[in-house]
């Protein structure tokens, strides 16, 4: 990403900003990686007789800071027949995302400096800026811390095991405490495995009705409680402040435990899939595995809550989990198939229509969702901004038009996705990625 | 609760609509026309009935054990005059790791007009369907459903005169079972009888009173569907039952759940005295296999009250008829079917499907 690439003016948009507050018609002027001016229109056609800038037309366009999703899997190494750094951040740039954060449970699991490094060399051909989150504990088998600084160094914007929790007490309280000094977020997977072996869904009603072992809230907001009574005995020993970041929150309940915790003056976020506020478990009905992923749908008390949190603020990022899948290992019976499903190119347009458009969130606040507030989450410098200065992280979308996403034109190499043939809104025009036009209509 | 079932558009997934896959997908009238092909095809001289079928190819696809089912949905083909073949995981590339999919796909290029499925995980009637487009006939999958089990319990309840002369006739509506109580008893979690019969029941006007212990049966079953409730107290249970259908523990699929069997004998046994005391007219049904001195004593399992082997001979009627409408044998009561020697057509577009 070190080649100069061209200036870049993107002229007649509206801008909106939430990091800044602007919410105008603005051209914004893209240099060097950065953004270099954001001015009233016409005022920035001087740099046309300068410099040759490439021009991107914006009209009736909204022009945001590029997305920035904190919980991805790319799958590489070891997986690359679910997916690519390539093909997962072609994915990512096709849905407006500038910036993704990438889960450390590739094979080998992501727990030494030197997987850290490679992910980000430029020779995985990423489109947009990959940053790793590395293993918390070595091989993500729960026993031993990997090396924090060194991770950190290395490029590592947080610890977890996704796909997997820190389950036991003392271990986490390890992590936690390596974490705080190292200057990282340790991000949960909340799920307590001891409880669902051999479940495939949700507990309640729609998993007996189906025959399926189901997954309780207990299981997600018993490990978010735990975590947090270990955040608070943490405090009251050492004074220290660890930060938790719980991923892909699901539950009502584990929720509430997040709102308690931060309203105890602990440092603690949470994230929530688009999934998880769009879909519930009734709409596995048909025994689709497209529909199965962990956590799982919920019922609709759950995701009301969701919406509800996004709303009120309690809940911190939306971020897509986006978990890349081959066709054959998802058509397979219910049980066998793995969780997970794709995500990168469906986050904005569910997050219009489910918080925009249905629940009348401001457009500057989705953005700041998607884009603005999972860059403080993970401290992850001049992203989720278009101020001059920031970098060069640019989407271009049009909230007010429609389209269709089809999974069989995703750029992922998967197409595990429950929302094939969805109509959604914000069509994406453009993404640039620190200056670079990544994805661009024609 | 039941309407996410009800309104499931089993035309948009390309599933043949000769499936039988679950007891919510038929209505009353499509009941009434099964049992009534049931008895039409029974009381058929057996010449004619062999060629209702005739030449047609139904595969029996198996993953888990079966004796009545298996044998009563061969023996009911072959009545009808349609071959059968036999694959079951043990003795067929399922060893090697074939896929349900491939398995499918394979039996359908191989000429397999209908596929009658047993299978462990729950769901893999409705992805055998969409894979392979063809009729399937869900034979038991995992816990979730035995929708022939149901039919073949109901018309042993209707041929026990539980919908007067109508029902045994096989002409039911939704009041046949109107006032009537069917209580499912034991291991409700696990078993797809139960839910098959706990769909299809209450279409006839039947109230379901699921009884077990907690462990066995969550209290959101209740929420499967209207008529339906929960009763943990079996004596209560079976003061209200005009049919008690006991059901095996499924010590196979418990898997961590402890159970203490002493207790659950204590608690829920159909024995001899509780059914005298309790339920001295009550139909006593049990799907099958039983495991005597459990669920149940054997003085019952084989006494004036018990069904249980007409349930296993009403098994080849109700595949018969559900065996007919798969494959398209709906006209079979008319006079000649067409000699239809060609075979039949693989039915474009309804293949492989994303």
């Amino acid at each position: 990403m070190s080649e100069s690439v061209k200036a870049v003016l993107i002229r007649g948009g509206v801008v909106v900003d939430p990091s800044s507050g602007v919410e105008a018609e603005r051209d914004v002027l893209l240099r060097d990686g950065l953004v270099a001016a954001v001015e009233l229109p016409g005022v920035l056609d001087a740099v046309m007789e300068h410099e040759q800038p490439e021009v991107v037309d914006a009209s009736e366009l909204t022009v945001a800071p590029g997305l920035v999703d904190i919980h991805v899997h790319l799958r590489e190494p070891g997986q690359e027949y679910k997916e690519t750094i390539a093909t997962g951040t072609r994915a990512a740039a096709a849905g407006g995302y500038a910036t993704v954060c990438c889960m450390p449970n590739t094979t080998p699991v992501n727990d030494t400096p030197h997987w850290t490094a490679w992910m980000q060399a430029p020779e995985r051909e990423g489109a947009v800026r990959v940053h790793p989150i590395a293993a918390a504990t070595v091989g993500s088998m729960g026993e031993t811390l990997t090396d924090y600084n060194a991770l950190r160094d290395a490029g590592a914007k947080g610890v977890s095991d996704d796909g997997k929790p820190i389950l036991g007490d003392a271990i986490m309280m390890s992590a936690l405490l390596a974490a705080v000094r190292a200057g990282l977020p340790v991000i949960q997977h909340a799920e307590d495995t001891r409880l669902t072996g051999g479940c495939s869904m949700n507990a309640g009603a729609m998993a007996f009705r189906l025959g399926l072992r189901g997954m309780t809230v207990e299981a997600e907001a018993g490990i978010v409680e735990r975590d947090i009574r270990l955040l608070e005995e943490i405090r009251q020993s050492t004074g220290e402040m660890p930060h938790l970041h719980v991923a892909h929150i699901s539950t009502a309940r584990a929720l509430a435990a997040v709102k308690r915790g931060r309203e105890h003056g602990l440092h603690v976020t949470c994230e929530v899939a688009p999934h998880h506020f769009a879909l519930t478990d009734e709409a596995l009905v048909e025994y689709d595995t497209n529909y199965k992923m962990n956590p799982p749908l919920r019922v609709e008390a759950d995701r009301e809550a969701m919406l509800e949190g996004l709303l009120d603020g309690s809940i911190d990022a939306i971020a897509t989990d986006h978990a890349p899948h081959a066709a054959h290992e998802k058509e397979q019976e219910f049980e066998r198939a793995p969780n997970g499903i794709t995500g990168l190119e469906t986050a904005l347009g569910l997050s219009l229509k489910l918080l925009h458009r249905q629940h009348k969130m401001p457009l500057s606040r989705v953005i700041s969702l998607l884009s603005t507030m999972p860059s403080e989450v993970l401290q992850l410098r001049g992203c989720g901004s278009l101020s001059v200065g920031s970098k060069a992280n640019v989407v271009i979308f049009d909230p007010s038009a429609d389209w269709t996403f089809h999974a069989r034109r995703s750029k992922s190499k998967s197409k595990n996705t429950p929302f094939d043939g969805w109509r959604l809104p914000g069509p994406v025009h453009c993404t640039i990625s620190e200056g670079r036009i990544v994805y661009r209509v024609v | 609760m039941t309407e996410r079932v009800a309104t499931t558009n089993r035309a948009t997934t390309g599933i043949h609509e000769g499936c039988l896959i679950s007891a919510a997908q038929l209505d009353v009238a499509e009941v009434s026309r099964i049992l009534s092909l049931a008895n039409e095809l029974e009381s058929m001289g057996f010449k004619k009935r062999a060629k209702v079928l005739e030449g047609r190819r139904a595969a029996l696809l198996f993953y888990e054990s079966s004796t009545r089912t298996r044998t009563s949905f061969e023996l009911a083909a072959k009545q009808l005059g349609a071959t059968t073949t036999l694959v079951s995981d043990k003795s067929s590339s399922i060893e090697k790791g074939e896929s349900l999919k491939d398995t499918g796909l394979t039996l359908r290029a191989l000429g397999a007009e209908c596929i009658i499925l047993r299978h462990p995980s729950s769901g893999a009637a409705e992805m055998l369907a969409r894979f392979t487009g063809l009729p399937v006939l869900n034979a038991g999958d995992g816990w979730h459903e035995h929708p022939t089990q149901s039919l073949l319990d109901l018309r042993t309840m209707l041929s026990h005169g539980l919908g007067g002369e109508l029902g045994a006739a096989g002409q039911v509506d939704s009041r046949t079972l109107a006032g009537k109580t069917i209580a499912i008893v034991g291991d409700i979690l696990h078993s797809r009888v139960a839910r098959s019969n706990a769909l299809l029941l209450p279409k006839l006007g039947a109230r379901v009173v699921l009884c077990g212990p907690v462990p066995l049966l969550p209290d959101a079953a209740e929420e499967i569907g209207p008529g339906v409730s929960v009763e943990r107290d079996f004596i209560a249970t079976l003061q209200q039952s005009d049919v008690v259908m006991m059901l095996r523990i499924q010590k196979e699929r418990l898997a961590g759940l402890e159970l203490d069997l002493a207790e659950y004998i204590a608690g829920y046994q159909l024995d001899e005295e509780r059914l005298k005391k309790y339920a001295p007219k009550a139909l006593v049904l049990h799907p099958g296999p039983i495991i005597r001195g459990l669920e149940l004593t054997a003085e019952v399992a084989d006494g004036p009250q018990s069904a249980i082997e007409e349930q296993v001979h009403n098994g080849v009627a109700i595949r018969m008829a559900a065996l007919a409408r798969a494959l398209g044998g709906k006209k079979v009561g008319k006079k000649k079917k067409k000699d239809d020697d060609s075979k039949p057509v693989e039915k474009k577009g309804k293949g492989e499907r994303k």
